[in-house]
């Protein structure tokens, strides 16, 4: 009995040195964010008051508040669009093997091997051919362009384990392809279906990379845009203002992630596991 | 049968339509861009053959965004997956709270790089960083931590091993619960010890979740860009850059369009060749369990 309660003594110590070293960063955000700019406390001390007023001059930017619709917005589409496409792209690939069909896939695995921003000249001047840039739809199309071949990928493996002979007594009662996917198929796809809502959708909210190119109006900025907007214009007079934006770019994603763990985890796992 | 399955096969014709739109045109425009001299918004483009690929052999800014990205990528995934296995290892022992250790380890993950990028830089300034406010209290000399290229090469490679820890230990965590235990009873039957155990049982059937976390980490910190915007910049000079970063300065800030889309299609030769090579030496190493 003793050595056990010498064992968890050891496993909590290390936990409380793990838990420590991972919040501590978010530790000083927060505080930072709580903090006047005339506050002259360190870093890892607490305010000397507690100053809310960060925040509500954050909520009172129309800038901000349009950044936050724009990033749900395009986050929204984007996902939806996805898995509209992903798993009826899906089906066939799974259910039809043929020779063709294989190319297919494979083709379509190949495009995930593309790292997205080394063709970014490539897409950027087609967007400009498009007048795409600044849009949302323009944003909308290249990601789901570029976000579509894992959820295939993830809604074929899905499929495959779904036995074929629920589509065959579907046919024998006199549904169609369509009819069996739609009515039969799709229903089932639930669980798979959430854990990609939630990889993509958390990709999307926080995607950087492409959006610092193709919207380029201030009105159409993300969030992400938004946030680095605060940290280099305002870096030399209001890096706590800038925090208190960053804690509002945070939250609603910590928030989902704290509710909706068990699956994020699960979409995780199905994301990595090679089929 | 056959013909409804093959009616079946306009279900994926919108995905291609939109594969080939989005990213197969522009792969092959980016390719046919990376023979030209083309400042990015002009009519005028001028062929220039094989010149911008002569001229990755002499860029010296483009060998350092190379060497960085090594770094970043084969650096980071090797500390994310030690890391990533340690956590798992110690999680998957049973004492309470180890899922509330779980859930914080792998919170980062959900913070964009570039806001987590933002976050460190209140670490690393000169003046009032939280690194040096912690040297303040042994009296240690202030460091300016990011002035110097290769430790800021180091600083980022550390946080994101640290940030995307998570992944990985998630992926170890599925791996180790899917072990049977009946190995290790009858291994220690047979008179295993501990080391034996790991290096006999655990780490051969872990095996395929190595493979993963492995391939995945090296793709993605090869494809680094927000974290190294927010923390540096690619800066000071082009010392921090990485390929994608380097990517991005050649065509928005240095007006050579032909030649970032040549940085470009090395990227995604060189990203190709990792990941075929490394799927080459992971297969056959698999054990059945």
């Amino acid at each position: 009995m003793k050595t056990k309660k010498k064992k968890s003594v050891w496993e909590y110590f290390v936990s409380a040195v793990i838990v420590f070293i991972y919040l501590i960063p978010i530790y000083v955000l927060v505080v930072m964010s709580f903090k006047s700019v005339t506050d002259g406390s360190t870093r890892l001390s607490l305010p000397n008051t507690w100053y809310i007023g960060n925040y509500s001059k954050a909520l009172m930017d129309s800038g901000l508040l349009q950044s936050l619709l724009n990033t749900c917005i395009i986050t929204f589409s984007t996902v939806v669009l996805e898995l509209f496409f992903a798993c009826m792209a899906a089906y066939p690939l799974a259910r039809n093997k043929s020779r063709f069909n294989n190319t297919i896939r494979m083709l379509i695995m190949g495009v995930m091997m593309i790292p997205s921003l080394s063709i970014l000249v490539g897409v950027y001047s087609t967007l400009v051919s498009m007048h795409a840039i600044s849009t949302y739809w323009g944003i909308i199309v290249v990601s789901v362009a570029f976000g579509l071949p894992m959820p295939i990928f993830m809604y074929t493996n899905f499929i495959n384990s779904i036995p074929e002979s629920l589509d065959e007594a579907s046919a024998i009662d006199g549904c169609n392809a369509f009819q069996t996917f739609f009515k039969i198929l799709l229903p089932l796809l639930k669980p798979v279906t959430v854990s990609i809502v939630i990889l993509n959708g958390i990709g999307m909210w926080n995607e950087y990379g492409y959006s610092l190119y193709i919207l380029q109006k201030p009105k159409m900025y993300t969030i992400t845009l938004m946030i680095s907007q605060y940290f280099s214009t305002t870096s030399v007079n209001d890096l706590n203002g800038a925090a208190a934006a960053a804690v509002i770019a945070i939250v609603p994603i910590i928030f989902i992630y704290l509710i909706l763990q068990k699956y994020y985890v699960q979409g995780q796992i199905d994301s990595a596991v090679k089929g | 049968m056959s013909k409804r399955k093959r009616r079946m096969n306009w279900f994926y014709v919108p995905a291609l339509i939109l594969l080939a739109m989005f990213v197969v045109y522009p792969f092959a425009q980016a390719f046919q861009l990376s023979f030209m001299k083309w400042n990015g918004y002009s009519v005028k483009k001028t062929f220039v053959g094989l010149s911008n690929y002569a001229k990755l052999l002499t860029d010296e800014n483009f060998h350092i965004a190379f060497r960085n990205t090594l770094i970043y990528g084969f650096g980071s995934a090797f500390l994310q997956n030690a890391l990533g296995m340690a956590f798992a290892i110690f999680l998957n022992r049973k004492f309470r709270g180890n899922s509330v250790v779980r859930t914080v380890i792998y919170m980062p993950v959900m913070i964009s790089g570039l806001i987590m990028g933002y976050i460190m830089s209140f670490f690393v300034q000169y003046r009032g960083g939280v690194f040096n406010e912690v040297l303040s209290w042994f009296g240690t000399s202030q460091v300016d931590w990011m002035a110097n290229g290769g430790r800021g090469v180091l600083i980022i490679m550390l946080v994101t091993s640290w940030q995307y820890a998570g992944v990985s230990m998630l992926i170890y965590i599925a791996g180790l619960q899917n072990i049977p235990k009946v190995y290790y009873e009858a291994a220690i039957i047979d008179g295993a010890n501990k080391k034996q155990l790991f290096k006999n049982i655990t780490l051969p059937l872990l095996i395929p979740a190595i493979f993963t976390a492995v391939v995945q980490n090296v793709i993605g910190s090869l494809k680094l860009f927000d974290v190294i915007v927010s923390l540096s910049d690619g800066g000071p000079g082009f010392s921090t850059h990485s390929l994608s970063t380097y990517i991005s300065n050649q065509y928005f800030k240095a007006q050579n369009a032909g030649y970032s889309a040549t940085v470009g299609i090395f990227t995604f030769v060189f990203i190709m060749i990792v990941s075929i090579v490394m799927t080459k030496y992971f297969t056959g190493k698999e054990v059945e369990a």
